[in-house]
């Protein structure tokens, strides 16, 4: 078999997905998809830069139905990322590769990645009053 | 016993030819990432849907345009870090490869350029 037809492990069609596996592939998605949301970054500064009525589009779409959503991802996947990034570079100083230590960890990325989602929201629009 | 050569070893640069560089600029910039995030987000949740001019205000504070230049930096930095990971583990035809690599990368620096400029531009009063 020539060696790039060659499967490559974990062979996904068989793999049960575990909390740990989906975690995982969870970063990387937040990754990429953070990398997509700077580019609404650059939008907000340089339109900053260039003035009100640039300023006043890249706002209109923020507060869209869509731009809504597309913001709501983007603060989950950085708070994701964030946390289990963090619970990453315990692993890479050589904590935390017990089995049960990392479900433990696992699942505080999860919990807490959504907690501080909700609260950036929910103070969000308190500070703005809706 | 090794069957690399002793030159090899001693230049400790591994397979990738770049040994642990890469490995260790994305945990550096994740890690500066950790309080530029948060600061990050802290700041755009209190003036969230603001006008023009507080968005300027923000952005052209002594302090936070420092603090937005760096997070930029290293947000692009670490972003074309991770993304080459994702490329070179999905793309196996060498030339494709290399050729996305150097459009993202030369996407990401523009794009990083861009920010910063927009940024300096407000600080130094050049946006009103
Ligand atoms: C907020 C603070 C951040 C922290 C603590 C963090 C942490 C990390 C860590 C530790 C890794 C390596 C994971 C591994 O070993 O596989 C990583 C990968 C990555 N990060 Fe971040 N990151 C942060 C923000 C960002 C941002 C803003 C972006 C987008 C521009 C980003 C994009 C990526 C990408 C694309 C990868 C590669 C994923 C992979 O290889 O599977 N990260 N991050």
């Amino acid at each position: 078999m020539a060696a790039d037809e060659r499967p490559l492990s974990p062979h996904l069609q068989v793999y049960r997905p575990q909390l740990t596996s989906v975690l995982s592939i969870l970063h990387r998605a937040t990754g990429m998809a953070l990398a997509a949301g700077m580019l609404l970054l650059v939008w907000w500064l340089v339109a900053a830069a260039a003035g009100p009525e640039a300023f006043a589009a890249v706002q209109w779409f923020n507060g869209s139905i869509l731009g809504r959503l597309l913001l709501l991802g983007f603060t989950w996947a950085l708070c994701y990322h964030l946390c289990n990034g963090v619970r990453h570079l315990f692993w890479d100083a050589g904590y935390g590769f017990e089995i049960p230590d990392a479900y433990r960890s696992g699942w505080g990325a999860v919990v807490a990645s959504s907690g501080l989602t909700l609260l950036v929201w929910i103070v969000g629009y308190a500070v703005r009053g809706g | 016993m090794s069957i690399r050569t002793p030159l090899a070893r001693s230049r400790g640069l591994g397979s990738a030819r770049s040994g642990t560089h890469h490995w260790w600029l994305q945990r550096i910039t994740a890690v500066a990432l950790i309080p530029l995030a948060v600061w990050f987000v802290v700041g755009l949740v209190v003036i969230g849907g603001a006008d023009h001019a507080t968005a300027i205000a923000w952005v052209g504070h002594p302090v936070g345009a420092v603090l937005l230049v760096l997070a930029v930096a290293f947000g692009f930095w670490h972003g074309q870090l991770g993304l080459q990971v994702v490329i070179e583990d999905y793309v196996h035809g060498e030339g494709c490869r290399i050729a996305l690599l150097i459009v993202m990368k030369g996407a990401a620096l523009v794009l990083a350029l861009a920010a910063i400029l927009s940024v300096l531009r407000v600080a130094l009063g050049g946006a009103v």
